[in-house]
């Protein structure tokens, strides 16, 4: 792996601008992919982070508890403005969507006009299918470069989705896995591992 | 009420703690404490309530509605605190642990292995969702399309999304 200098070329957000950014993130992520607006938002439109923190931090959230979103959140507004920027971040994300909730949950009762909703949430979900997939595509570029990294990707798709495996029990075989398979070429002389491939 | 109160935070913060891999994870034992349990709500009343919070912009807070019409805004309070704090906190202190070990040698090779796994996660969540929401050859289209414009271009996600609703409703609802 090259050194992650690269970080410094970024630049590092007024607290303000983070929580106005994760804001605006909160207020129109709907029908789904939250992980796409983050990335839109924080790696195309502001530079704040590149794809390889992005993915690091993608990963650490999607193996601890607790919601992806509120978790990446937590992360990347520490790493790019320390606690305040944390608290700030997770703040931004969930204000919007916990308000309409609330909303929502005050006045569930009411039957009204649903008819109209569910039909643009019949339009609304294959277009987040889109758009969740052409962020897997762009985060996984890497991995999906590497025959040994995309069969890795492959299985944890085929044990949850076709075998339906637990997640926490995938996270941890397929991880094991990947753990050994690195050591293994590791020790094979780094002929596999020299190749990170980059764009 | 501020038994209620006190329920929903006991009850919301064990949730948010076996919430491992989206919201959806911890669906079964949500709708056992919410529904069976507590009788907060009915099944119908969850599931729909479950899939606003999907819709709903951001991370998908339908347990905040179930505060909300259990305990009006004390219990949405507490709810969204019970949550979202404990997972939150959690990933402050890995997090910060992390950045402190990411030059080791262990963590580096584990974040490497741990990388296809994620990106597998991500793909394979989009797979479990598109096969809901992908229903014919319409939906599959509007997917396809979105996903292209987005891959190639710098669009607002949000933009995307609401073309997508105003497809929706041209398709099904006025059809």
């Amino acid at each position: 792996m090259r050194s992650t200098a690269t970080n410094d070329a970024t630049h590092t957000p007024h607290v303000l601008e983070l929580f106005a950014a994760f804001l605006l993130i909160g207020a129109t992520s709907f029908g789904g992919g939250v992980i796409a607006h983050l990335r839109s938002s924080l790696v195309v439109k502001h530079r704040w982070t590149d794809d390889e923190t992005f993915v690091e931090m993608l990963t650490i959230s999607q193996t601890l508890p607790g919601l992806k979103a509120v978790n990446l959140a937590m992360l990347l507004g520490d790493r790019l403005r320390g606690t305040l920027g944390a608290v700030v971040a997770v703040a931004g994300i969930c204000l919007p969507g916990a308000a309409l909730m609330y909303a929502v949950g005050v006045m569930y009762h009411i039957e009204r006009d649903r008819r109209l909703v569910v039909a643009a949430l019949e339009g609304v979900a294959p277009a987040a299918v889109g758009l969740i997939l052409a962020t897997t595509v762009s985060l996984g570029r890497k991995s999906f470069a590497r025959l040994d990294d995309f069969v890795f990707v492959a299985l944890t798709v085929i044990c949850i989705n076709r075998l339906h495996v637990p997640m926490p029990r995938v996270l941890i075989g397929v991880g094991l896995l990947a753990v050994a398979w690195y050591a293994f070429l590791g020790r094979e002389g780094g002929k596999g591992s020299g190749g990170p491939q980059r764009d | 009420m501020i038994d209620d109160v006190l329920a929903l935070g006991r009850v919301f913060a064990y949730l948010s703690l076996i919430t491992l891999g989206g919201g959806i994870a911890a669906y079964p034992e949500l709708n056992n404490l919410a529904v069976d349990a507590h009788g907060w709500l009915t099944a119908a009343q969850l599931d729909y309530l479950f899939g606003v919070g999907q819709a709903a912009p951001g991370p998908n807070l339908v347990s905040v509605a179930i505060g909300a019409a259990t305990a009006g805004l004390p219990g949405a309070l507490v709810v969204l605190i019970a949550f979202v704090g404990p997972p939150a906190l959690l990933a402050f202190v890995v997090g910060r642990t992390w950045a402190r070990l990411r030059t080791r040698r262990w963590v580096v090779s584990l974040q490497r292995a741990l990388t296809p796994v994620s990106i597998g996660l991500l793909l394979a969540g989009c797979l479990s969702f598109a096969k809901g929401a992908i229903t014919g050859w319409m939906t599959f289209t509007l997917a396809a399309i979105v996903f292209l414009v987005v891959l190639r271009t710098r669009v607002n996600p949000a933009l995307m999304l609401l073309a997508g609703a105003a497809a929706g409703i041209l398709a099904f609802a006025v059809a």
